[in-house]
């Protein structure tokens, strides 16, 4: 079946569209007119993909996971390594391909929420290879729990502004972001760091990633001359997800499946798991799914990854959750933690616990395939900005 | 289309050329659940000709600190959609002051739009100003409001173009909320605000033709108010009078305190 969303006007299905104040009417309809002449533009192209192959480090390797195979004893895993990507995580691909398009648009200031840090990291590198000038709103806890890429932001000349509404975590990074737009609108480009916020946001942003799905279909069938059986990957906001599944969307055998963070479990009040537990409203300008109280105010989520941890969830995924064209569980705080470790044991990679979240349902998915399945994982990031929160976790487990 | 006159269509055919509505913003909930339906009755006494009764939202994404902080309390409050309604009906007990009910798109959806809209045209509101809800998203909800008579109210901004304030004027009803700075709600340094207002009424008066125009954003005091509103209908205060009360509560005589500060506002003396 053809696959054609969004519509003109933002919809992917009844999901999407721009509920947003005024004053960013006219910064999304000029955003809007700018992406579509990029489109059909081989200069911005050409200049898009020579950044990814020079700067980024494009095609990143699909690795054969032989270890993790064997111990699954099922169907043969490959792993999808944007944690290869310079900077890494699959954040830059995007983080790029908006800055160009800030460039092309005469913005002089960029700003951008970050959760783990990576999409801050990715888009303080764009700035600075650019010279842009940069600020980062991150929340406090998150500031905490992923301090080197505080660290990491500010070395690459990025201001990082510590936000202490709210949860104080990725939702409210967000939200000040968003009040900056509003009140720096005119020199102002927000790159936004996932598939979430105002059309053509969602758009645009899985299409600077589907490279990650593109790059995986050529790789696979030279390497085993056939499409995948099954995609795994974890779903914060859902770029590398959809990044990853939107290429294969049309292939119709092709199983994907998205993991969100359950935290402590999504049949308590401590979780991330937004299309199993939450309810359809507005937030940060699309509508979704998210967590929500009765009254419609926005509920915390918690999970121990900060990139995961948001109440809201890309309107695009919860089009292929009601259409069931994808699948998504939930992956507790524990089960991830489990899965740092063996994914470290087994293939020496040590995943972003974004990541492990995916690959903690290999322990789910792998009994039911057969010997001759494929399942590719998209190994969404590394680990190295997580060493502190891995550390303390192991260390309290003894 | 709109059967029937609402308060607020008639109180700007009613009000004579020179004369400036005053609109006060309120959180319902804010400072204490107890209290808003007395603040409400207690500002039109003193001045105040219309009513925008904030519904609380945990992610006010266009609201400064002040709001923020108004609807954080409003919502440790326990204010809910039902107490809202509730407050309405009270109001309505002893009062014609065209009413607004104000905030974000979500609480609605989540409430309900057919039952929402049911119940603030049976309680009593005249209008309805969702900011993040524009005129690209209105069918979630125009229809609806259209059918049980609440007036829906867009906005305008210093970087709208002609084109866009002339479809605003189109889908608006009761009047057109002209913000008068780009960015979040919350009071300004007065210069900060005529700085670049009148340009902006300029394209206002020439684009917005149907509908009567109040100015709001950053307005905090009655010489601010004078001078913005002298080419419109009239004007707009929030954040100073939620940063008045937020002075004075919960100290002895702090409603007196805000009343005279609305008195301020709208006569320049108290
Ligand atoms: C490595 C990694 N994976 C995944 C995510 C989640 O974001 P998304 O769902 O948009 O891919 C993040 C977010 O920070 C991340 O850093």
């Amino acid at each position: 079946m053809k696959y054609t969303a969004p519509t003109k006007t933002g919809y992917f299905g009844e999901y999407g569209g721009k509920f947003v104040p005024e004053i960013l009417i006219p910064a999304i309809e000029e955003l809007e007119i700018a992406y579509e002449e990029t489109q059909n533009d081989p200069v911005f192209q050409k200049e898009y993909h020579d950044l990814l192959q020079e700067y980024v480090g494009r095609p990143t390797k699909l690795t054969y996971a032989n270890r993790l195979t064997e111990h699954y004893r099922r169907g043969k895993i490959y792993l999808k390594r944007e944690d290869l990507c310079h900077t890494g995580a699959h954040k830059i691909n995007n983080a790029i391909g908006q800055l160009l398009l800030a460039r092309k648009m005469g913005k002089s200031r960029i700003i951008a929420e970050t959760g783990a840090g990576q999409h801050g990291v990715a888009t303080a590198t764009a700035c600075a290879k650019f010279g842009f000038d940069c600020v980062i709103y991150m929340g406090a806890e998150d500031m905490e729990r992923q301090k080197l890429n505080v660290d990491r932001m500010q070395l690459l000349g990025a201001e990082v502004r510590e936000v202490t509404s709210g949860s104080q975590t990725l939702k409210d990074a967000t939200n000040e972001a968003i009040r900056d737009w509003v009140t720096n609108v005119d020199d102002t480009f927000y790159i936004i760091g996932s598939v979430v916020g105002p059309h053509p946001y969602p758009m645009m942003t899985r299409n600077f990633h589907r490279v990650i799905g593109e790059e995986t279909k050529d790789q696979l069938k030279k390497e085993e001359g056939r499409l995948p059986n099954y995609l795994l990957a974890c779903v914060g906001g859902g770029s590398n997800a959809i990044g990853f599944f939107y290429p294969f969307l049309e292939d119709e055998d092709v199983k994907m499946i998205g993991i969100e963070a359950a935290g402590l479990g999504a049949d308590t009040d401590q979780t991330a798991a937004t299309l199993t537990k939450g309810t359809r409203g507005v937030l940060h300008g699309s509508l979704s799914y998210l967590l929500q109280s009765d009254e419609g105010q926005i509920q915390l989520a918690h999970s121990i990854s900060a990139g995961l941890d948001y109440p809201g969830i890309g309107p695009e995924h919860s089009y292929l959750y009601d259409t069931n064209r994808v699948h998504y569980f939930g992956v507790t705080d524990s089960e991830a933690m489990a899965a740092v470790k063996l994914l470290s044991i087994k293939e020496g990679i040590i995943p972003a616990i974004e990541t492990a979240h995916a690959l903690a349902y290999l322990d789910k998915l792998m009994p039911i395939t057969q010997k001759d399945d494929i399942v590719v994982v998209n190994c969404s990031g590394r680990g190295d900005k997580d060493m502190k929160t891995i550390s303390e976790w192991f260390s309290e487990q003894k | 289309m709109i059967a029937q006159k609402t308060r607020i269509q008639s109180l700007f055919e009613n009000k004579s050329d020179d004369e400036k509505i005053m609109s006060l913003f309120i959180s319902a909930g804010y400072p204490d659940l107890e209290s808003t339906v007395e603040l409400i009755l207690g500002f039109e006494v003193n001045g105040a000709e219309l009513i925008e009764l904030g519904m609380p939202f945990s992610d006010p994404l266009a609201d400064g600190p002040t709001i923020q902080y108004a609807s954080n309390t409003a919502i440790s409050n326990g204010i809910t959609m039902s107490k809202i309604f509730e407050m309405v009906r009270e109001v309505r007990k002893s009062s014609e002051i065209p009413l607004i009910l104000m905030g974000y798109i979500n609480p609605i959806l989540k409430y309900g739009v057919e039952r929402f809209c049911k119940e603030a045209g049976e309680s009593g509101v005249d209008g309805l100003i969702i900011p993040d809800a524009p005129v690209e998203e209105s069918s979630i909800i125009s229809k609806t409001a259209d059918e049980y008579n609440l007036n829906l109210i867009y906005l305008v901004a210093p970087n709208s173009t002609n084109e866009r304030m002339r479809l605003v004027d189109q889908h608006s009803n009761g009047f057109v909320y002209c913000v008068s700075v780009t960015g979040v709600t919350g009071a300004r340094e007065g210069e900060e605000v005529a700085k670049s207002v009148e340009r902006f009424i300029d394209r206002v008066k020439s684009n917005v033709t149907k509908n009567p125009k109040l100015v709001g954003f950053g307005i905090k005091s009655y010489e601010d108010a004078k001078v913005i509103s002298k080419e419109v209908d009239g004007f707009i205060v929030g954040s100073a009078l939620i940063d008045a009360i937020r002075k004075e509560y919960p100290k002895k005589g702090w409603k007196d305190k805000v009343f005279s500060f609305v008195r301020k506002l709208k006569f320049g003396k108290a």
